[in-house]
């Protein structure tokens, strides 16, 4: 767990996990109950979610944030004279203060509101990217990105005739930092963009280690927060990444609303990224003076209720504590290690010391779709298939993957299950 | 249990262990890739046409039981048919395996597939191998998709 420490320096260490598993430090019943969509039956089975890592269920008060914006108070932002739109602008501005508090960013200003982590990452490769990368200049990215934090690198160097590193990883699935660093040393990198939480592997990336080696060469840092945020804390500041980035959706928040970091002197040096209302001072037809951060990021009308529905998602987060979500998730996740390799044939994908929340498998002479489709009738929701992530599986040699991934309510119990989900799998194919 | 055996028929399940004509045809007069982006599932088909008739038919690939029984069994199912054939052959075969028609008539040993209208995010895993056989008879140069 070392490098969660090292991202969660304030917060104390956490407990043992045997210890944390017996403890039972969360009331999961409790917590289960904000969840109206795990209380239905799948196939006539209860349903037990496991597909987290690819999108986490909603809590109530995420579903009566958003209903309460449209029923009491909803108007455009940022514009009106009249109350609505008073009310829906202190909301959403509301919102962006506690995504700031959340990755205790130093301002307000430097909470850019998205559609998702890809938006976010494409943001910083148009706007940074397109305004400083030249011919033979190098991004340097790792070899368990998602594609998200591929191809928009690959946009870049296309337009730019820039080239894309990418940094090894071990067959365990970290990282091997003496080849980051000789790839870090060409002297011609601009910007490193790297996954904090491998959605593909589970692999939790020393991200503190890595934005060290960066900038004592004077390299920014892009960090891929998609999966990392609901799992662990996060503190931009302590972290000293140059951009963050990260999805409503994936913490407990609605779709359709993403979340980019950025220092405030970077994003105050870059060009907007896209033109329209909201993002500007004055317009004429000669020239237009753009509005000042965040505004300047944000044109046209955003996602009001979806960005209302993030802070409640984190209101609601803040109430359980990112700590105790870690331990818990921490615990299920060894328990689910352990009970899936007592499975004959079952390969785990990703071993590295530091992983949390998913586990990544293959059943010899079983496809992944296929386990899929059994687990699904018996209520057991995972994900099948390459995961966004083609090179990691490319890498290992298999066309995909089987995934279970762990949010704050999961069960051992639902481990139970989906274990015993295969083994009804490996009874068919026999 | 028993819905799932719907699905994984045995004929299905023996498809998948012992795939039949999975090789390569090296003079082979139409061939042709398809994927399914979806999930990163690959196939290869192979063809010897002469005359209008399929003479050999065969193929190499990765993929689920679904589509790896599926392609096993559209190569003995399309064996020495007529190239106007196979058209008719794959529309019975989708608008079976689609749910859009319930007899599988005519379809002999293709019909096992039938169970997969009950799971429709697998009917790409059934058709990716057909997607293919088709791409091959139109000789399209890209890989055929299933999205």
């Amino acid at each position: 767990m070392s490098a969660l420490h090292s991202v969660t320096a304030p917060h104390p260490a956490l407990p043992p996990l045997r210890e944390g598993l017996e403890r039972g430090d969360l009331d999961l019943a409790r917590i289960r109950a904000d969840f109206p969509i795990l209380r239905q039956r799948v196939h006539g089975k209860p349903l037990v979610y496991l597909d987290n890592a690819a999108s986490v269920q909603k809590p109530q008060a995420v579903i009566d944030a958003i209903s309460d914006c449209y029923s009491d108070y909803y108007a455009n932002i940022h514009r009106g004279v009249h109350l609505l739109s008073e009310r829906s602008t202190v909301a959403y501005e509301g919102a962006r203060e506690k995504v700031r508090a959340f990755l205790n960013a130093a301002h307000v200003q430097e909470i850019i509101f998205t559609r998702n982590t890809t938006e976010s990452i494409n943001l910083v490769a148009s706007s940074f990217g397109g305004s400083t990368v030249k011919a033979g200049d190098e991004i340097l990215i790792t070899a368990m990105e998602h594609h998200s934090n591929i191809v928009p690198w690959q946009m870049l160097c296309e337009r730019t005739g820039a080239l894309l590193k990418v940094a090894p990883f071990t067959d365990a699935g970290e990282l091997i930092l003496e080849e980051y660093e000789r790839l870090l040393d060409s002297g011609r990198v601009r910007l490193v963009a790297f996954v904090h939480l491998s959605n593909a592997l589970g692999t939790l990336n020393p991200a503190k280690t890595l934005i060290d080696l960066a900038h004592a060469r004077g390299i920014p840092v892009l960090v891929d927060g998609a999966q990392s945020v609901p799992h662990l804390a996060v503190d931009v500041q302590a972290l000293d990444c140059d951009f963050y980035a990260f999805s409503s959706h994936k913490i407990y928040g609605p779709s359709g609303v993403g979340v980019l970091y950025g220092k405030k002197a970077l994003l105050e040096a870059m060009p907007p990224y896209q033109g329209g209302g909201d993002m500007i001072r004055l317009v004429t037809f000669e020239k237009t003076e753009y509005a000042d951060l965040p505004n300047k990021f944000e044109a046209g009308t955003p996602n009001i209720a979806g960005v209302i529905g993030l802070g409640a998602a984190l209101d609601w987060l803040n109430t359980i504590g990112l700590d105790a979500v870690a331990a818990h998730e921490h615990a299920l996740l060894e328990y689910a290690t352990a009970q899936l390799s007592g499975i004959p044939g079952l390969n785990i994908m990703g071993t590295a010391r530091d992983k949390a929340a998913l586990v990544a498998f293959t059943l010899r002479g079983i496809h992944p779709h296929d386990i899929g489709t059994i687990l699904d009738r018996e209520g057991v929701a995972i994900r099948a298939g390459h995961h966004c992530a083609q090179p990691v599986m490319q890498r290992y040699g298999v066309p995909a993957t089987a995934r279970a991934s762990f949010a704050v309510y999961n069960t051992r119990d639902e481990v139970d299950a989906l274990i015993k989900a295969l083994c009804k799998v490996k009874e068919l194919f026999a | 249990m028993s819905d799932l055996r719907d699905l994984y028929q045995e004929v299905i399940l023996d498809h998948n262990k012992r795939p039949r004509n999975f090789r390569i045809i090296d003079q082979a007069t139409h061939h042709a890739d398809g994927v399914n982006p979806l999930c990163g599932d690959r196939v290869s088909v192979f063809l010897d046409v002469q005359d209008g008739v399929i003479k050999d038919i065969a193929f190499q690939g990765a993929g689920c039981a679904i589509s790896s029984a599926s392609a096993s069994l559209m190569t003995e199912a399309l064996k020495g048919k007529s190239v106007v054939e196979v058209e008719h052959l794959f529309e019975a075969f989708h608008n079976v395996v689609t749910g859009e028609c319930d007899c599988p008539k005519g379809l002999g040993k293709l019909g096992v597939l039938a169970g997969v209208r009950d799971y429709p995010s697998r009917v790409k895993c059934a058709t990716l191998a057909w997607h293919a056989v088709r791409a091959a008879l139109q000789e399209h140069q890209q890989p055929v998709a299933t999205e």
